[in-house]
């Protein structure tokens, strides 16, 4: 079957000839159309709207939109703050980064419409502090809209009035996790929150009901104001409603960038025929599909099961290529759609060096708030570097499996879970690959291989 | 005591016993009222919770309930109610009881979870334990008895963290130790009032530090060393001078202040070696000051007077006695009484100035309060004198009116109970003016300028009862016996009222409070073998109309006080 033909909502405008950043050329585009219509309309409708549309959250748990609205509490008094979300560190992710660099106002019309749903007053985005770039992008746009009378007081001529601010990140992955995003937020140190009885949607920032969405999500709130709630879930499948941006990377002939309806294109199509193959020579051996922390898949594993289809409950056979991309497929197989970032890797790769890479990764970043998480992460991050680096022995798989199995479950945010997966997953799928270590390290490795990290 | 108010309570299931708890309890604390240890190094019933150790985890359930209609879903095999059992794990300080809250504290799941926790916490530990301080009362040690390994799997580099960082003047950190649970961040910000610690660096690699310039240096350092529940904060003076083990543990009561906090001092044959605060949930909660802990060096200290001497030359107590009594009979007596004599001695001090006619005033020390645990008025037991009716009205600021009297002659001799009258307001010629009988434990002008010295007891030496600012009486216990030459005050005053023509037939705490009981109302129902722990709260009252010196401090409201009744 080929692949359907790419979607792009969100990405209509990215690398497009002649589009630029600025207000005018948003404007030339139809831009803030929707956000003049929207103000006239009102907020209990564009709430309903996201309801209906089934939107699930773009940053990686793919909780619906609506229902996290739903949540805020609206009678405390409290002012309720909006956050956008663009701290997007999840490795294998770049997808708001287009948004924030090519299509600002984009995001900035999402963010007002979600705002003026909600009665928000004053929304942040909180840029993570590697995109020097993408903040100043979004400081202008900000001006530009305020001067236009989008953004601020009294916006379009309504009693409504919102500012938008832009904070900037100082370089943590803890900050893309809410609580942890709003503490650092506050001016402290991003530790997550205990939930109860930190839910933001009650006690978020400034112990105030905050909605936390990613960039994305809040883009796609633009278009279900635009064309309403129903036209977005005709988008895509029932239950993963709308488009998704695929940031394809790794070991595949045309890496990059890719959205389709949710689910109606399967993980064999994207790599295959979208992204071109496997680089020549070489065969696809494993696949991340949602970013670093999502679990790995085997090329030539199966995964069986019963499905909803509708109402009825069908058999499933599938292999990895034969997997829907959506959040449901994904998640019966024993991993996640997450952010969206798909992380390919072919037969030059050691499994055992990935996954130091990616310990590597997540023990840097655990914030050392809760035990599991901070001791877990440095412990199987220093075994597997010292497998690579030093002295690999057998037992050294059993072992990480062990102090994985540790952590997910009981830590304080999803953190513990996204540090322990990734090795949970590549013993179970390349147990052997680790069992066998000791013994490929011996033969030498292929001339202009790249050096370890 | 004043009557609780009736909480409202909330039946929950720990490990299958039934228990009802007041709304807002956590499941540490429910689990404890059965006997039920769950085991914890973050929280502290004192300070927020933020569930960062996670030994706490517990398996959770709540009752079944449909979905629907909100009937409840009955278990066909038990006949109560179904109970969905979370399938994750949950941090015991951080979930509050509900009705019906279910709670296993011994499952396979909370096992392996102690078990993890436990092993991630050791991994990167120095376990230093011969060298430790903490050892002996290291939560670390407790619990990796009973959710340990015995053996390590760990066989990479430790992380290295400075070992000997002296966060304030007396307080050392070893960072290797620490296992970042954040109780000193919370008691600095939260009790202290000094946001001084935080972490530096990130996960396993983060590191306790003082804010850069800053020191740990406020008066409740010591109290982050006291809730480390490991050996990374130590106290510098308490640091390898002993193990705890071997120290006896004595209930006392902090005299710096009226406030009274309550205290435990540590003590091995006859040496002090220091002393730390004990539990008062209406006095001090878990803290004392730091300038309460090193009082015990007054124990030792060079001053210490330790001879009986009678016109300067070394003499026996009867005849020291005798010579005092001979004193006292010539007439023109004043009496300075203290606010730092245990309410037995302030008895004791009345009778003796009811036998000899004289007047008696006490000194007044009041301060500036720390709105925490050092109250304005420096004398422990102001209330004692008040309540044994010793004086009927608060001290003056000076002693102005016995100064008066010894320069118009009405005064010859002065008995002072331990004070310094230099001090406290007499000048040096009104003091050449008396005789001075001087009961004291330490040398001072007043000592200097006396005919008689008795030496006696700190409060490390004897045993008494304070009167705080609450009008909450606590007795302190004996912890360690007095230097050679000192004679307890109670057999002092005893002799000296013996000696004056009234018998007094005690010179014992417990025998003695016999007598107080019968003379005195307000301890009528007492005695002091009975007093409880944590003190009994008298009747006020009669006081109100008193200007006490005091402000806030943390469980003392001067202008709200309510009406206790009397136990």
């Amino acid at each position: 079957m080929p692949a359907p033909a790419q979607t792009r909502i969100i990405f209509q405008h990215i690398d497009e000839p002649g589009y630029t950043n600025d207000l005018a050329c948003y404007v030339r585009h139809g831009g803030y159309e929707v956000l003049k219509k929207a103000v006239t309309r009102k907020p209990e409708e564009l709430i309903d709207e996201v309801k209906k549309s089934g939107l699930r959250g773009r940053g990686g748990a793919g909780f619906p939109c609506g229902v996290k609205w739903g949540l805020v509490d609206r009678k405390s008094g409290k002012p309720i703050y909006l956050i956008v979300n663009a701290d997007e560190s999840e490795p294998g992710t770049f997808k708001d980064r287009y948004i924030i660099h090519q299509d600002p106002h984009q995001l900035i019309e999402g963010t007002m419409i979600s705002c003026f749903a909600n009665n928000v007053k004053q929304a942040y985005i909180y840029i993570r502090g590697e995109f020097p770039h993408g903040a100043k992008i979004l400081e202008k746009a900000i001006a530009e809209a305020r001067a236009a009378n989008l953004v601020g007081p009294n916006i379009l001529g309504t009693t409504y009035s919102c500012e938008i601010y832009v904070h900037r990140g100082a370089g943590a992955y803890i900050c893309g996790e809410e609580t942890g995003l709003i503490e650092s937020l506050e001016g402290k140190r991003a530790n997550p929150r205990i939930k109860p009885p930190y839910f933001p949607a009650v006690l978020g920032l400034y112990q105030c009901p905050t909605i936390v969405n990613n960039v994305e999500t809040l883009c796609h709130v633009k278009y279900i104001a635009q064309h309403g709630g129903e036209a977005f879930a005709k988008i895509g499948t029932p239950g993963n409603t709308g488009t998704r941006v695929f940031c394809v990377s790794g070991h595949v002939q045309r890496p990059g960038y890719y959205e389709f309806p949710a689910g109606t294109i399967t993980l064999g199509q994207l790599l295959n025929e979208v992204c071109g193959g496997p680089l020549p020579g070489r065969k696809l051996k494993a696949v991340i599909p949602g970013g670093s922390s999502a679990k790995i898949l085997r090329f030539g594993e199966r995964f069986k099961g019963k499905r909803k289809v509708g109402a009825e409950m069908v058999d499933y056979d599938w292999g990895v290529e034969d997997v829907p991309m959506d959040f449901d497929s994904l998640g019966m197989i024993g991993t996640m759609g997450g952010s969206g970032g798909v992380i390919v890797m072919d037969d030059s790769v050691n499994m055992v060096e990935a996954l130091a890479n990616i310990n590597a990764f997540y023990s840097h970043e655990s914030c050392g708030q809760c035990t599991p998480c901070r001791e877990g992460s440095l412990w199987m991050k220093k075994i597997t570097t010292r497998m690579v680096h030093g002295e690999a022995r057998h037992e050294d798989a059993a072992l990480l499996k062990s102090v994985a199995d540790q952590i997910p479950g009981r830590t304080i945010c999803a953190f513990g879970e996204a540090c322990s997966w990734p090795t949970q997953s590549f013993i179970a799928k390349f147990g052997d690959e680790f069992k066998q270590y000791p013994e490929t390290k011996k033969t030498a490795k292929p001339a202009g291989a790249a050096a370890l990290i | 005591m004043i009557a609780p108010t009736k909480p409202d309570l909330v039946t929950v299931n720990i490990d299958g016993k039934e228990i009802a708890v007041p709304k807002g309890t956590n499941v540490i604390e429910a689990a404890r009222l059965v006997n039920v240890d769950v085991p914890h190094y973050c929280y502290h019933p004192k300070l927020t919770v933020v569930g960062n150790c996670r030994m706490c985890l517990i398996e959770m359930g709540l009752p079944a309930v449909d979905p629907a209609t909100k009937a409840p879903v009955m278990d066909p095999a038990t006949g109560k109610q179904k109970i969905n059992w979370i399938p994750r794990p949950q941090i015991g300080c951080g979930t509050n009881v509900s009705p019906g809250l279910h709670v296993r504290t011994t499952s396979p799941m909370v096992k392996d979870a102690r078990e993890g926790v436990m092993e991630f916490l050791l991994i990167n530990h120095p376990l230093d334990c011969p060298i430790c301080d903490q050892a002996g009362e290291c939560k670390l040690q407790e619990q990796s008895t009973g959710y340990g390994r015995g053996y390590s799997r760990f066989v990479e580099q430790k992380n290295v963290k400075p070992k000997r960082t002296q966060l304030g003047p007396r307080v050392t950190l070893d960072d290797e130790r620490c296992i970042l649970c954040s109780r000193c961040i919370r008691f600095s910000k939260e009790v202290a009032k000094d946001d001084v610690l935080g972490f530096i660096d990130r996960g396993s690699y983060s590191t306790l530090t003082c804010y850069p310039g800053r020191q740990l240096e406020n008066n409740y350092s010591l109290n982050t060393v006291d809730i480390c529940p490991v050996g990374a904060l130590t106290s510098t003076d308490f640091r390898f001078k002993m193990r705890v083990w071997f120290l006896k543990q004595t209930d006392s009561i902090d005299p710096e202040s009226s406030t009274g906090a309550n205290t435990v001092v540590w003590s091995r044959e006859g040496v002090i070696y220091r002393i730390t605060p004990r539990r008062n949930d209406a006095v001090n909660d878990t803290w004392m000051a730091d300038s309460g802990r090193v009082l015990y060096k007054q124990v030792k200290a060079d001053t210490r007077l330790t001879a009986i001497k009678v016109n300067g030359a070394d003499s026996a107590l009867d005849m020291a006695i005798h010579s005092a009594a001979e004193l006292c009979k010539a007439g023109r007596v004043a009496i300075v009484g203290s606010g730092r004599s245990t309410v037995e001695e302030q008895f004791l001090t009345r009778k003796l100035a009811a036998a000899l006619n004289a007047p008696v005033s006490l000194v007044s020390r009041v301060g500036q309060g720390d709105k925490l645990l050092i109250s304005a008025d420096r004398n422990p037991n102001v209330r004692g004198a008040l309540v044994t009716g010793l004086i009927a009205a608060l001290p003056a600021p000076r002693l102005a009116e016995l100064g008066a009297a010894i320069d118009a002659g009405t005064v010859t001799t002065v008995v002072s109970l331990g004070e310094d009258l230099a001090a406290a307001g007499l000048t040096a010629a009104q003091l050449t003016k008396v005789s001075v009988v001087y009961l004291g434990t330490h040398a001072n002008p007043t000592s200097a300028a006396a005919k008689i010295i008795v030496p006696t007891l700190t409060v490390f030496e004897k045993s008494g009862t304070f009167i705080n600012q609450q009008f909450r009486i606590q007795k302190f216990l004996k912890a360690v016996p007095g230097p050679a030459g000192a004679t307890d005050d109670l057999v002092v005053l005893a002799k000296l009222v013996t000696a004056a023509g009234t018998a007094i037939a005690a010179s014992e705490v417990g025998p003695l409070w016999k007598l107080i009981a019968a003379e005195v109302p307000a301890l009528g129902t007492m005695t002091f073998a009975n007093l409880p722990d944590t003190g009994l709260l008298l009747d006020a009252t009669p006081y109100a109309a008193l200007p006490f010196a005091e402000g806030e401090t943390l469980h003392y409201k001067p202008a709200a006080r309510p009406a206790p009744a009397t136990a």
